[in-house]
């Protein structure tokens, strides 16, 4: 990405901004060919090492926003010893990546990382060993730094550009070849600043959103009034008026192009069409009663230990609503559709994933589309993206014209998969001494058939498709952390579900903590304990109290039972919570402690401060991590303050940021956010764990000022009101 | 066709467009080449899309390309480097496509105020939706210039 972020940049720079710039991404790149076996990949497929002496990484994994791109050039640099800041990233090219997997659940730093630096590692073997010929000098006796094979003592290297430079390595990756020790690391744990924030900062970076190729049309697309309605007639004439629109017809899928891109909007606003009636959908009012009476597809068995019988006379109710991606830009794809092969331009998280299912989708062979992605906005999961994409697809192919798909808000939020709804029910015991006896969740979540989910236009469209609805791991984090005897947990994944469901930050996890340490205080409440010292004395791994300990001492935490004796005089009453979990009960450990103040008279509620700390190994790089960290935090208080999609009988409801609304300014909260190094563990995944925590603490929170327990997300000022009533 | 002067980003700007209620955020992006200023809503409800009019931050997805007419446009492209260079030290971007509209709405807010209070700088934003949640940090880096 950042070869061609540069590229771009001095065309925009040379035109002054005064004309229409257009790139044709790609074509800068040198022709490659890559080896596509994902058991024994070559260290080709990762990285090439030019004669100028820079470096190329190339990826499947995709930075979103997160600071991936750079985390990987760390990784590489420090394994290669060579210059952080001569390294490139190319991501999600079908052409010329390898694929080693989409991005999603965390997994660019362990799985994505991993395979670049072991791919880097082997790299670093063969550079010594081709210093050593050229050096005369045992590879024992070398090392590489600074871009130079040398020895290690003393005398004269040689360039790493001079060994391989613009030459393959071909060599399979080694499993086996040695790591560097990470107790010597001098570029992984550094904050190095992230290459493409220069861009984004002046207004120079080329987004998706931004390209164009010779010959492209503009279009949008016309989705029917209700969800399920059929096409029954369009009226051309309605939008004759406007210059150079052609409207595209296939089945009940219908759009417009245009050479112009304001024509195509109006056109597509304007276009007067008959759809059937349909009205499919439950409603989202009371769907929390629609999740626990409808049919339940299979019944998992998450937990099952000690006496499933063991009394609970503790019990709650707690519901997450859909929530949608809301991505600030709108989905957007470019589509070249031609008989010689297609080329598609997404922002998708899973490239590789889009190419394989518009073959199937289209009938086109995997081998003629080529993908290649581009930066969009932040995506948190699979937003409407790939859906955009056949759009485009549909478009162009029926034009026979590349075609730039962007939806306009109404169709990213009414008609992007969503994160699912979650009901669950808890029931618990404790003792005397504030043990948890006993324990039982039971969740109920939409469903359906696993495999590829149906894209919209296609749908529309009348073409054969997968109708998959995976949402993600939604079961993990549905059992405490704590010492628990008898526990059980089951999930029940229903036959159906209104919406399309998808991926969404933290898939199901945000919702579980939310009830597990939701109940978990409740139970602290029942034993007339201070939140922290009733968990702290039920955890035994020392890096859970260590987080646990690290934001109590962050944000003061003065033991006491809750709810607060003394919360205020007048309307504004402040307290304090605690929520604590192991990310997917095996990846990062997160604490996070809030202070909020409600205001009785209105129900708003205000969060004061955050303080987070932090465990996920080994840090790649500490400001990137920071990043991520602050986002999920400020992402989580929005869904769990703001957001819930609504919907009637017909269709999506909340469809623009005045019935969708989320976090603004006025209400960012201070947050402190504390990051515990782990060099010598494991590095997991940050851009999703922090998130997990954040309705917990603040629902324990509010429950500390008000004494009344919130259950059902968005904490809406309405819906803390009746709740304070 | 009919056609519409107006200066961008200190040039004088002569542009053609079909429709007088064409908003401006198209003209910049298709006709002038200017990406800077995104598409976000069409409805003027995310501040992505703000550049500054006369000084003053507009949503330009909701500006009718007659009514820029005869005024001045400043686009991020323009802007002296003082503000975005804020935002790099405090490296307050994730996706970025949030962040034009940010630092235009900053400039605006910093021309009329030099010295905000963290609160003008909230409220002065509350308009501009960040999705990513780095709330923070750009709140940061307009301090950052605020202070100085």
């Amino acid at each position: 990405m950042h070869a061609m972020t540069s590229l771009t940049r001095r065309g925009l720079l040379k035109s002054g901004g005064a004309l229409m710039v257009s790139f044709a991404l790609g074509a800068a790149l040198p022709k490659r060919t890559i080896a596509q076996s994902a058991a024994a990949p070559d260290v080709d497929s990762f990285l090439a090492i030019h004669a100028d002496g820079s470096v190329t990484i190339y990826t499947s994994k995709v930075d979103i926003g997160t600071g991936l791109a750079t985390a990987f050039r760390q990784t590489a640099a420090e394994e290669l010893g060579i210059p952080v800041e001569r390294f490139n990233v190319i991501e999600g090219d079908t052409a010329t990546t390898p694929n080693h997997g989409g991005t999603g659940g965390s997994s660019g730093i362990p799985r994505g990382a991993a395979d670049i630096r072991r791919a880097a590692a082997t790299a670093r073997q063969a550079l010594l060993d081709l210093g050593s010929k050229q050096l005369n000098r045992p590879a024992a006796d070398l090392t590489i730094s600074a871009g130079e094979v040398h020895p290690a003592a003393d005398g004269k290297g040689i360039a790493v550009a001079a060994l391989i430079g613009g030459k393959r390595f071909s060599l399979k990756v080694d499993p086996q070849a040695p790591l560097r020790d990470p107790a010597a690391y001098t570029v992984v744990g550094k904050p190095i600043l992230r290459a493409d924030v220069p861009a984004k900062c002046t207004g120079r970076h080329p987004y998706l959103q931004d390209l164009t190729v010779p010959g492209m049309l503009h279009g949008r697309v016309v989705r029917p009034a209700s969800m399920g309605a059929r096409l029954l007639s369009v009226d051309e004439s309605s939008v004759r008026a406007i210059p150079g629109v052609r409207v595209v017809r296939v089945e009940s899928f219908l759009g417009v192009v245009a050479k112009d891109e304001w024509a195509a909007i109006r056109a597509a606003r304007e276009l007067k069409a008959t759809w059937s009636e349909w009205s499919g959908l439950p409603g989202s009012a009371g769907f929390e009663r629609t999740l626990r009476e409808s049919p339940v597809e299979r019944d998992q068995v998450v937990v099952n230990r000690g006496d499933a019988n063991a009394p609970k006379p503790l019990s709650a109710t707690y519901y997450w609503p859909f929530q949608s991606h809301a991505s600030l830009a709108p989905s957007c794809a470019v589509a070249d559709c031609k008989e010689s092969g297609t080329t598609v331009w997404s922002a998708s998280q899973n490239p590789f994933g889009l190419r394989g299912n518009l073959a199937k989708v289209f009938g086109i062979p995997q081998e003629k589309i080529h993908v290649i992605y581009l930066d969009g906005s932040g995506s948190y999961g699979s937003n409407g993206n790939d859906d955009a994409a056949a759009d485009a697809l549909l478009l162009s192919r029926a034009a026979g014209q590349p075609v730039r798909m962007q939806w306009m808000r109404e169709d990213e939020h009414g008609w992007d998969p969503k994160g699912p709804a979650q009901l669950l029910d808890i029931r618990g015991a404790i003792d005397a001494e504030g043990n948890i006896t006993a324990w039982e969740t039971q969740m109920w979540l939409p469903g359906g058939p696993q495999g590829d989910r149906a894209l919209v236009g296609p749908e529309s469209a009348g073409l054969a498709q997968g109708h998959g609805q995976n949402a993600g791991a939604m079961t993990l984090n549905t059992d405490p952390p704590y010492a628990t005897a008898n526990l059980r947990v089951v999930a029940h994944s229903l036959k159906d579900t209104p919406l399309r469901l998808s991926n969404l930050r933290a898939p199901g996890k945000i919702a579980n903590v939310f009830a597990v340490e939701g109940f978990t205080d409740e139970l602290a409440v029942a034993a007339g304990m201070d939140a922290a010292a009733f968990r702290r004395r039920l955890l035994a791994d020392p890096r859970a109290i260590a987080v646990l300990d690290r934001a109590l001492a962050m944000i003061e935490w003065q033991p006491r039972p809750s709810p607060n004796p003394k919360p205020a005089a007048g309307n504004l009453h402040v307290g304090r919570g605690i929520a604590y979990m192991r990310y997917k009960q095996a990846e990062n450990y997160v604490a996070m402690a809030m202070e909020v103040a409600v205001d009785r008279a209105t129900g708003k509620v205000t969060v004061r401060r955050v303080a987070c700390a932090h465990d996920c190994g080994l840090i790649v790089n500490p400001d990137g991590l920071r990043n991520q960290v602050e986002g999920n935090i400020v992402q989580t208080l929005s869904r769990t303050l703001h957001e819930e999609v609504t919907f009637d009988r017909s269709r999506v409801t909340s469809v623009d940021w005045a019935s969708y609304p989320v976090l603004t300014f006025p209400e960012a909260p201070a947050i402190e956010v504390a990051l515990i190094d782990h060099p010598d563990q494991p590095s997991y995944g940050a851009g999703e764990a922090a998130s997990a925590p954040v309705a917990a603490a603040l629902a324990n929170a509010i429950f500390d000022a008000t004494g009344v327990r919130l259950r059902t997300v968005p904490f809406t000022p309405a819906r803390v009101k009746a709740a304070l009533a | 066709m009919p056609t519409y002067r107006f200066r961008v980003n200190g040039n004088a700007a002569t542009v053609d467009s079909w429709d007088p209620d064409q908003p401006l955020l198209y003209v910049l992006r298709n006709t002038l080449g200017l990406h800077s200023a995104k598409f976000g809503c069409g409805l003027g409800q995310c501040g992505a899309c703000t550049v500054l009019l006369d000084g003053q931050a507009v949503r330009s997805c909701v500006l009718p390309v007659h009514q820029a007419a005869g005024h001045s446009v400043t686009t991020l492209e323009a802007l002296p480097a003082r503000i975005p260079d804020a935002f790099i030290a405090e490296q307050a971007a994730q996706c970025g496509y949030c962040t034009a509209g940010m630092v235009m709405g900053a400039a605006a807010l910093l021309s009329q105020t030099p010295h905000p209070s963290l609160d003008q700088v909230k409220q002065s934003l509350a308009g501009n939706l960040c999705r990513c949640g780095t709330h923070t940090r750009i709140l940061n880096a307009v301090m950052r210039v605020a202070k100085a």
